[in-house]
C-alpha cells in the first residue's frame, strides 16, 4: 500500500502534504494537477505533515490536491545510452521531448528500449559475484561499456546462466543470479539507483598517486589535478569560469567526461550542443561528443531540480567509474546549486546560517565532493572520478559561505582574479594564491619526477617563486619609479613577466595553443626557466623591457606553433640568437 | 474578469501589511488571480485554508472587511496582431484610450524553452552605434543592461538603439518609469513613425511599486506571440531592473522572509534568470533579444542586483561621459558583449575583430597618455598621437549620436589609423594592412 496524503500548504514551489502513512526523508511523491503529475521531494516531515519541494512549477495547485507517495528516492537509470545524451536535472531526455518549450509534467525516458548493443559475456556460470562485479560487455561507442552486477545487490551471488554473445536491447536478462537462500534473480543491462547515495562497490579507495593532463599550463605545470582529485575554479562574471571549464571539457585527459549545467545560461549548453558534435577528442580522435554526456539544468529551468542536477550526474561519473574508466565530472556553478538550498530553507523558515544560507551548507558540499576519487575495484581494476566546480561569489568576493566552504572540501583551488581578466591575460588564473594540495603528496611528487623529469616539482616551486619575486619587485617599482629601483628589480619583474606571457597565459581559441600536452609544457618550462637562471648586464631600464619584450614576443609565436615544426623551431632559432646577443 | 454570479464572495481579512492580506479561503489555487476591494491580487501562499495574497496597488485603505473574489486563474494576456501599437499599463489594460485587445488568451510567466531545441544565436542586429556594433556587437537572441547610474542618459540611448535596430517588433516594459520618460518614449517613437512595431507595458513612478512585478512577464509573454507565432524578431526593452528587484524586496520582507546580500531576497538569482533567459533564438527563425537597464549606486557593481544581473545576462554596457569629445559613450573598456564572436567576421567583414581590438588598444594607450600629462611626465611623440586620435575616435566613432552602417565604421578606423599611426603601430594582421590601409 503506497502512502497518500494531500496538499495543505504552499508557497512558491515549498508544499505541505498531510499524510496518511509512513514517509521517508528524500522519498519521492507525485501530486496530481488537473491531468498532470508533478514529481517532488520530501524533505522534511513533522507530525504528520510532510514538506516536499516540487520539482515543477506549482501553477494552479490547490490545497486538497491528492499526492501519492513512491516509496523511494530520486533515482538515476544507468546503462549503456548514457553518453552522448543530453538530459535534464531529473535525467529526462531532452531530445526526445516533444514542443518548443517544456512541458510540466513530461517526463522521457533516459534510456532507448529498442537499440541493440553488441553483448560479450565476462562472467560464467558458478562464478561467485557480489554488487558491481562485471557479468559482461556492450559497446557504448568505442568504450567497453560493462554490465554489472546491480549495486543494490547485497551479499554474494551465484552466476547460474548467462547471455551468450548477441545483440540486445537493455532489458533483455543477460543473466541469472542464485542469491545465499537460492532464490533466482534475473539481471538485464541496466539499473536505477537513489543519486544522493554515494555508489561503494569497489574494494578500496586509495589517496591519488596520479594526474589527470587538462591541457592547460596554468593547471598541468603550476598546480596539477590528480585522476581521481577534486579542484574548484571561483571568479566574478567575465573572468573566463565558462571558458576553462570548456577548455578542460575540450581536452581533459577522461574516457568520459559529465558536465552538469547548473543554474547557468542556456546559451552556454547551446554551444556545447553545437560544438561538441564537431570537435574531436585530441585523445582518442574521435567526436567529443562520443565521451560526453551533458546534464542540464539551466537558470530558467525549476530551481528544486538545480540540486538533483548535480547529484545525478554524480551518480553516473560513479556508474562509469565502476566499469574501471577516468572519468571528469564538471559542475558549473556549485553556487547555484547552494542557492538553491538557500530559497529552500528560507521558505521553510530555518534559522539562516550566513548571507542566509542554510547552516548545513559546509557539510553538504564536503560530502558532494568526497564522492570523487580514485578507486581499486574488486577486480583490482582502477577507475577514478575527477571533479571540478566553479563557484560564481556574490561581488567577487571569495569571503562568502560558498567558497569558503568549498575551499574546506577541494584539494585544488583556481582563483580567477578580475584584474588579470581586466589585463586580457587568459585565463585569469591567479598564480600565486591558487593552489594544488597534491604537489604536496610525495607519490604524486614521485609521479611527476617519474613521468615528467626528475627534480620537476622543484621547478614548478622555483617557477612560481620567480612570479612572487617579480610581483614585490613590480611593487616597489611603482612606489619609487622606473630609476629609483636598482636594474636588478626591474630584471625581476620582467622574467616573472615571462613566465607570465609564456607559462600561465594560453589562447583558448587558437586551435594549437588551447591544447598543450605535458611534454610540450616541460620543454616550455625548461626553456623560460634557462631564460631566467641568466645573468643580464643591461644598461637601463628602457633596453631591459625592450629585451624581455622580444624574447616574449617569439616565445609566443611558438606557442601558437605546431610542437617542433618548422615554424616552432625557426622562431627557436631566432630566440637563441636574442639570447646569445644579449649576453 | 467580471464578477461572476457563483463566485463566493469573502469579508473577512485576517491580516493586512503593507503589500499583502491574509483570509480564510477555500479551494484557492497557487498563483492564482483575486480582486481585493476592487484592486488586483495574486495567491502566494496558503497554509491549511490561510491565503495569502499579494495586492499590486498595495493596501492602503483595504478595511478587514474588504470583498475579496477568486478570479480561477493566474494573470493572462490576451495575443494577437492587434497588440502592435498599443500603450498598456501592468495589467495589460489600455492606456492609449485605444479598445481591449481580442486575442488567444494566455498565462503569463510561462514555460522556459527546451534548451535542446534552442538554436545558436548567429545573427547581428546593427543598430548604428558604434559602441555596440563595432565593440560589443549585439546578437539577436542576446540579453544585455545598461549598467548606469540614475543620471545618466540611459533611457534615451536605448530609445535610439531600438529605433535603429533592425526588427520586427520593439516591446517596451517601463518598470518605475518616470511619468516624463514614459511620455519621451511615446514621443520619440511616435516621431520615428515607428509606432505600428512598438508595443509598451508601463508602470510608472506614480502608479504602485508592486504592480512592476507583472511587467517583465507581460512584455515577454507578448514577445513570444510574435517570436514563436510569427517567426518575427523581437526585441524587448526593460527599464529599470533595479526597480523591480526593489519591488521584489518589498513583497519578500512583507512575507516575513529572511532577506540575503543588501536585503534582496534569497531567490534573486533565480527571479531576474527567469526574465532573461526568456531571451531566445528559436529553430523556426523567430527571436527575443532582451536590452535592459539595471541602475547602480554610484557605480558599485558588487551590489546584488548588478552582480545577480552580471552572472546571467550576456555581458553588459556602460555609459560614460567622455570628457574630449564632450558626448556620451559606451565605454570601450568595460563594457562587453559576450556572444560577438559568433557574428563578428562571419556576419561582418573580416577585418572587423582586428580593427575592433586595434581601436581600443590604442584608445588605452592615449588614456595611459593622459595620465602621464597629469601627473606632468613629458609626452612623447606616440603619446601626442594617441591622444589626438582618441579624441577622433571618440568624436567620429563612438559618440552615440554618430549613426554609421559597420562598413562605414570600419572605413573610418582605418581612416584614423592612417592619419595617425604607422602600420606596425596597429598591430594589425598583414593580410588586412595590404587590402584597407589608407594613407
Amino acid at each position: 500500500m503506497k502512502t497518500t496524503g494531500k496538499v495543505t500548504g504552499i508557497v512558491s514551489n515549498l508544499v505541505t502534504v498531510e499524510i496518511d502513512g509512513p514517509v521517508s526523508q528524500n522519498e519521492l511523491c507525485y501530486i496530481t494537477v488537473g491531468d498532470t503529475r508533478l514529481m517532488a521531494e520530501v524533505i522534511k516531515v513533522n507530525g504528520r505533515n510532510a514538506a516536499v519541494q516540487v520539482f515543477e512549477s506549482t501553477r494552479g495547485l490547490k490545497n486538497g490536491n491528492a499526492v501519492e507517495f513512491e516509496d523511494k528516492m530520486l533515482e538515476a537509470t544507468l546503462g549503456p545510452g548514457l553518453l552522448s545524451s543530453s538530459y535534464d536535472g531529473l535525467q529526462n531526455d531532452l531530445t526526445t521531448m516533444t514542443g518548443v518549450f517544456l512541458k510540466r509534467g513530461e517526463y522521457t525516458d533516459p534510456l532507448n528500449h529498442e537499440k541493440l548493443w553488441d553483448f560479450t559475456p565476462i562472467a560464467k556460470p558458478g562464478d561467485k559475484v557480489v554488487a558491481a562485479d562485471w557479468l559482461g560487455e556492450v559497446k557504448e561507442g568505442w568504450l567497453p561499456h560493462k554490465i554489472m552486477v546491480p549495486f543494490a545487490f547485497q551479499g554474494e551471488y551465484t552466476v547460474k546462466s548467462v547471455a551468450e554473445a548477441g545483440r540486445y536491447n537493455i532489458d533483455k536478462t543477460i543473466a541469472v543470479l542464485t542469491d545465499a537462500e537460492g532464490e533466482d534473480v534475473e539481471v538485464n543491462m541496466y539499473q536505477k539507483w537513489p543519486v544522493k547515495v554515494a555508489i561503494k562497490g569497489y574494494k578500496e579507495k586509495p589517496r591519488p598517486s596520479k594526474i589527470m593532463e587538462t591541457g592547460v599550463r596554468a593547471i598541468d605545470t603550476l598546480n596539477p589535478i590528480a585522476e581521481g582529485g577534486t579542484g574548484f575554479i571561483p571568479g566574478p562574471f567575465g573572468c573566463g569560469k565558462t571558458v576553462l571549464q570548456h577548455a578542460i571539457a575540450k581536452q581533459g585527459d577522461a574516457d568520459v567526461i559529465v558536465m552538469a549545467a547548473c543554474g547557468e545560461r542556456a546559451n552556454e549548453v547551446v554551444e556545447i550542443f553545437a560544438e561538441f558534435p564537431e570537435l574531436i577528442d585530441p585523445h582518442t580522435g574521435r567526436h567529443l561528443m562520443e565521451r560526453t554526456t551533458i546534464i542540464c539544468n539551466t537558470s530558467n529551468m525549476p530551481v528544486a531540480a538545480r540540486e538533483a542536477s548535480v547529484y545525478t550526474a554524480m551518480t553516473i561519473c560513479e556508474y562509469y567509474r565502476a566499469m574501471g574508466l577516468k572519468v571528469l565530472l564538471l559542475a558549473d556553478s556549485t553556487s547555484r546549486w547552494a542557492q538553491a538550498l538557500r530559497e529552500m530553507s528560507n521558505r521553510m523558515e530555518e534559522l539562516p546560517g550566513q548571507d542566509a544560507f542554510p547552516v548545513d551548507l559546509s557539510a553538504i558540499i564536503a560530502s558532494f565532493y568526497a564522492r570523487a576519487g580514485m578507486v581499486i575495484l574488486n577486480n583490482g581494476q582502477t577507475g577514478a572520478v575527477t571533479f571540478i566546480g566553479t563557484v560564481s561569489p556574490a561581488g567577487g568576493n571569495l569571503k562568502e559561505p560558498v567558497t569558503e566552504s568549498t575551499k574546506k572540501a577541494a584539494r585544488c583551488f583556481y582563483a580567477l582574479e578580475q584584474n588579470r581578466a581586466d589585463k586580457k591575460r587568459y585565463p585569469a588564473v591567479n598564480p600565486i594564491d591558487s593552489y594544488s594540495k597534491y604537489l604536496e603528496y610525495p607519490e604524486i611528487r614521485e609521479y611527476l619526477d617519474e613521468t615528467i623529469r626528475p627534480g620537476w616539482v622543484e621547478m614548478v616551486e622555483k617557477t612560481k617563486n620567480i612570479i612572487r619575486k617579480g610581483k614585490d619587485a613590480n611593487d616597489q617599482i611603482n612606489i619609487l619609479g622606473d630609476d629609483g629601483v636598482p636594474m636588478s628589480y626591474h630584471e625581476l619583474f620582467w622574467k616573472s613577466e615571462l613566465v607570465d606571457f609564456v607559462i600561465l597565459q594560453q589562447d583558448a581559441f587558437d586551435s594549437i595553443d588551447a591544447l598543450c600536452p605535458i611534454e610540450r609544457q616541460k620543454y616550455m618550462l625548461e626553456k623560460v626557466l634557462g631564460i631566467c637562471d641568466m645573468e643580464f648586464s643591461f644598461e637601463d631600464y628602457e633596453q631591459c623591457r625592450n629585451f624581455f619584450k622580444e624574447l616574449i614576443n617569439v616565445l609566443r609565436q611558438m606557442n601558437y606553433s605546431e610542437f617542433q615544426g618548422e615554424k616552432f623551431n625557426n622562431y627557436e632559432q631566432q630566440l637563441n640568437n636574442l639570447l646569445s646577443n644579449g649576453n | 474578469m467580471a464578477t461572476k454570479a457563483f463566485q463566493k464572495i469573502y469579508t473577512q481579512l485576517e491580516a493586512i501589511t503593507k503589500a499583502t492580506v491574509t483570509l480564510r479561503a477555500q479551494g484557492v489555487s497557487n498563483d492564482e488571480l483575486a480582486v481585493v476591494d476592487g484592486r488586483l491580487a495574486q495567491v502566494v501562499k496558503t497554509k491549511g485554508d490561510l491565503v495569502t495574497l499579494q495586492v499590486f496597488a498595495g493596501t492602503e485603505g483595504i478595511p478587514t472587511n474588504a470583498e475579496v473574489t477568486f478570479v480561477g486563474a493566474p494573470p493572462t494576456l490576451k495575443v494577437s496582431d492587434e497588440l502592435a501599437g498599443r500603450f498598456f499599463d501592468a495589467y495589460g489594460k489600455p492606456l492609449d484610450g485605444g479598445p481591449e485587445v481580442e486575442g488567444k488568451e494566455v498565462q503569463i510567466g510561462g514555460p522556459s524553452v527546451n534548451p535542446y531545441k534552442r538554436r545558436q544565436p548567429s545573427q547581428i542586429i546593427p543598430t548604428g552605434i558604434a559602441g555596440i556594433d563595432l565593440n560589443n556587437t549585439l546578437v539577436s537572441g542576446q540579453k544585455i543592461p545598461f549598467f548606469a547610474d540614475p543620471d545618466q542618459p540611459y533611457n534615451n540611448v536605448m530609445a535610439q538603439v531600438a529605433l535603429r535596430a533592425d526588427v520586427d517588433k520593439i516591446i517596451l516594459g517601463g518598470m518605475g518609469l518616470p511619468n516624463d520618460e514614459y511620455l519621451y518614449f511615446k514621443q520619440q517613437f511616435e516621431a520615428a513613425g515607428a509606432l505600428e512595431k512598438i508595443i509598451c507595458f508601463v508602470n510608472t513612478t506614480d502608479q504602485p511599486p508592486v504592480e512592476r512585478l507583472l511587467v517583465p512577464d507581460m512584455a515577454l509573454t507578448a514577445a513570444e506571440y510574435f517570436a514563436v507565432e510569427k517567426n518575427e524578431k523581437v526585441l524587448v526593452l526593460l527599464t529599470d531592473m533595479t526597480l523591480y528587484a526593489d519591488a521584489l524586496s518589498i513583497v519578500s520582507n512583507r512575507m516575513d522572509q529572511i532577506p540575503s546580500k543588501d536585503s534582496m531576497p534569497g531567490s534573486l538569482y533565480s527571479d531576474l534568470a527567469k526574465i532573461y533567459e526568456k531571451a531566445v533564438q528559436l529553430p523556426d527563425g523567430g527571436s527575443i533579444t532582451i536590452i535592459a537597464v539595471t541602475t547602480l549606486n554610484d557605480g558599485d557593481i558588487t551590489h546584488a542586483v548588478p552582480d545577480n544581473t552580471g552572472y546571467i545576462t550576456e555581458g553588459q554596457l556602460y555609459l560614460r561621459a567622455d570628457a574630449d569629445s564632450g558626448k556620451v559613450i559606451i565605454d570601450p573598456f568595460r563594457s562587453l558583449s559576450r556572444l560577438k564572436q559568433l557574428v563578428q567576421g562571419k556576419q561582418t567583414r573580416k577585418d572587423h575583430s582586428q580593427v575592433m581590438n586595434a581601436s581600443v588598444r590604442l584608445y588605452s594607450d592615449a588614456q595611459n597618455a593622459k595620465t602621464k600629462l597629469e601627473n606632468g611626465f613629458d609626452l612623447s611623440d606616440y603619446d601626442l598621437r594617441c591622444l589626438d586620435y582618441a579624441k577622433a575616435y571618440a568624436t567620429r566613432i563612438l559618440a552615440i549620436d554618430v549613426n554609421l552602417s559597420l562598413d562605414e565604421m570600419l572605413d573610418t578606423a582605418w581612416e584614423l589609423f592612417g592619419t595617425y599611426f604607422t602600420k606596425a603601430e596597429t598591430g594589425i594582421k598583414q593580410e588586412f594592412i595590404d587590402r584597407y590601409w589608407k594613407n
